[in-house]
């Protein structure tokens, strides 16, 4: 009886304790947060200099729980606000534009026949398979040519015509059954028709999955912006934290929170869909 | 005759449907690549057809240094990253507690902004951090991880962190498709747990491996962002990776070699999945 579970019990305190680690950077930068500036630079300010041998202070209670840094971020300085913004119009127009135009193009490649389409995806699914390293330089001379450069535009557009929508909801698509198509047809149905009453509210949890994989991959961006944004101040705030140590320790936790927040949101409430859009990303086509 | 009708009036319809995704992704991916192909046989100069710009690329030896880091690091983060995620799976799918909560908190990583974390990889590795402490209280002397021969495990250790959930998410669904009659059959057959693993596990699970091994083939070259959002425009040479080479050609604007970059990748990433999908389908016949 007892041997039932202690095997189980075992093997769970094993795994807690990796998600205990996994999760501690997470943790450490919500509870440093709450520090006040004077407590982070008294831990932390040390970093990066050689000069000293005083080690950093790892804490994970602070003092006194204050919201300084968070005043100073949301209220008293607007530039992180202003950062954060840069972010949010830079992600926001690729998630629409890529889910509403991967959304047409594949019901056309999973449930429409013409010739060449095999082919054809054949060179979508290619593409989503380079890395960065190798579209980023066909993105650079499009912008290039059509004057984008160091505009926003020059990341949005190619954000918008990524090759993933369309693999991801082929995926979705896939699944529908074609009996349901026939059946429309043989009611008169045109394809316009076919696609909006019964492909959209079937794909449904498709774009829902890829909204959400998309907020994550693009809310990190960091090559892209480096590239094509020279202005430091259409930069969004995933490049500005990287240079946050030299120049705002102080309330560098706050800003980093701030940003992760609303990834972090999203994940926790549509895990599921985040979850689904993995394993059927997996399956292959 | 109705039957070529209908077939037009779709073609009609694909055509339609794919429009403004055919016209998108032909004018920032197709039309440039091929671009970009051309480009890479140019002379900067006067224009006409030349290799040079392959053989400067090769010669280099920042590009010597980028291709060759980039490549380790692939080469080991990968296999490790693998095995590391299946034994997590494969714990996960037995009797544990709190199983759901486990998944979520193994998978979270992935979606914390790296910029976000920075700091606590400083934290934790800088000159004056919390390794360093721990190493001298037991009477090690102290590294510069980010700054040595070391940087390149602290790189590979921020890789696995994050992309671990990625690949337990794949596993989890390949096991659960494996169905337990296999066991039960097994089981009467009298293979112990060991033979399981193999015989049905493993084996079962190969295609679910192939298709892992990829992703994070894939995500091995988005890990420039962690480098160089802990060590800077400048890190350690041995955190030197294609995508700082690349950088550094967009930024003097040499668009001829960064070009032949982009292709001769192109090529390395086609004749990688080539060997993945061919030894994938040999493996499946040989299975059935």
């Amino acid at each position: 009886m007892m041997k039932q579970w202690i095997l189980p019990l075992l093997r769970s305190l094993l795994l807690i304790a990796i998600a205990v680690l996994l999760l501690m950077p997470v943790v450490l930068s919500v509870v440093s947060s709450f520090m006040t500036e004077r407590e982070i630079m008294a831990n932390y300010s040390m970093l990066g200099k050689t000069d000293t041998s005083v080690f950093v202070n790892l804490k994970w209670i602070p003092d006194w729980v204050s919201f300084q840094q968070y005043d100073k971020v949301l209220i008293a300085t607007p530039n992180f606000l202003y950062l954060f913004w840069n972010s949010v119009m830079l992600v926001a127009p690729i998630i629409i534009g890529q889910a509403a135009v991967a959304t047409l193009a594949s019901f056309a490649f999973g449930k429409l026949n013409f010739p060449g389409r095999d082919g054809l995806f054949f060179l979508y699914l290619m593409t989503m398979l380079m890395p960065f390293q190798v579209t980023l330089v066909p993105n650079y001379l499009m912008a290039d040519r059509l004057g984008l450069l160091n505009h926003p535009s020059s990341i949005i557009l190619p954000g918008v015509f990524g090759a993933f929508g369309v693999f991801l909801l082929r995926q979705f698509m896939l699944h529908i059954h074609s009996a349901y198509i026939e059946a429309a047809k043989m009611d008169g149905a045109g394809y316009w028709r076919i696609f909006i009453s019964i492909a959209l509210p079937m794909v449904k949890p498709g774009i829902a999955a890829l909204i959400v994989l998309l907020f994550v991959d693009y809310w990190n961006m960091v090559e892209q912006p480096l590239i094509f944004l020279q202005d430091a101040a259409m930069q969004p705030l995933s490049v500005f934290l990287s240079r946050i140590q030299e120049d705002a320790l102080g309330i560098s936790f706050a800003v980093s929170v701030v940003y992760m927040m609303p990834m972090v949101l999203l994940f926790l409430s549509a895990e599921r869909y985040f979850i689904e859009g993995i394993q059927l990303s997996g399956v292959k086509g | 005759m109705k039957l070529q009708r209908l077939s037009r009036k779709e073609l009609l319809a694909a055509f339609g449907f794919l429009a403004p995704s055919l016209a998108g992704f032909s004018l920032f991916y197709l039309i440039p690549f091929g671009q970009s192909i051309q480009y890479s046989f140019q002379d900067r100069l006067v224009g006409s057809f030349t290799l040079s710009n392959y053989k400067e690329l090769l010669l280099s030896s920042s590009f010597q240094k980028a291709a060759s880091n980039t490549f380790w690091f692939t080469a080991i983060s990968v296999p490790i990253l693998v095995v590391v995620s299946l034994l997590l799976a494969l714990l996960l799918n037995q009797r544990v507690f709190f199983r759901n909560w486990l998944r979520t908190a193994y998978v979270l990583p992935l979606v914390v902004p790296v910029a976000s974390i920075v700091l606590v990889w400083q934290i934790l590795f800088d000159w004056n951090g919390t390794l360093n402490a721990v190493m001298e209280h037991f009477g090690f002397s102290r590294q510069d991880w980010m700054k040595s021969e070391w940087a390149g495990f602290v790189i590979v250790l921020v890789y696995v962190w994050k992309n671990i959930g990625y690949n337990v998410i794949l596993f989890l669904a390949g096991l659960q498709n494996i169905p337990d009659q296999y066991y039960e059959i097994a089981g009467l057959e009298g293979a112990g747990p060991v033979r399981k693993l193999f015989g049905i596990t493993l084996t079962y699970l190969t295609p679910t491996t192939f298709l892992v091994v990829l992703m994070s083939v894939l995500n091995s070259f988005k890990v420039f962002r962690e480098t160089y959002l802990v060590a800077g425009a400048y890190p350690h040479d041995r955190i030197y990776m294609l995508q700082h080479y690349m950088n550094n050609m967009f930024l003097s604007l040499d668009i001829q070699k960064v070009s032949s970059a982009a292709v001769l990748m192109a090529l390395c990433m086609t004749g990688l999945m080539f060997v993945l999908f061919r030894t994938e389908r040999i493996f499946r016949s040989y299975m059935e």
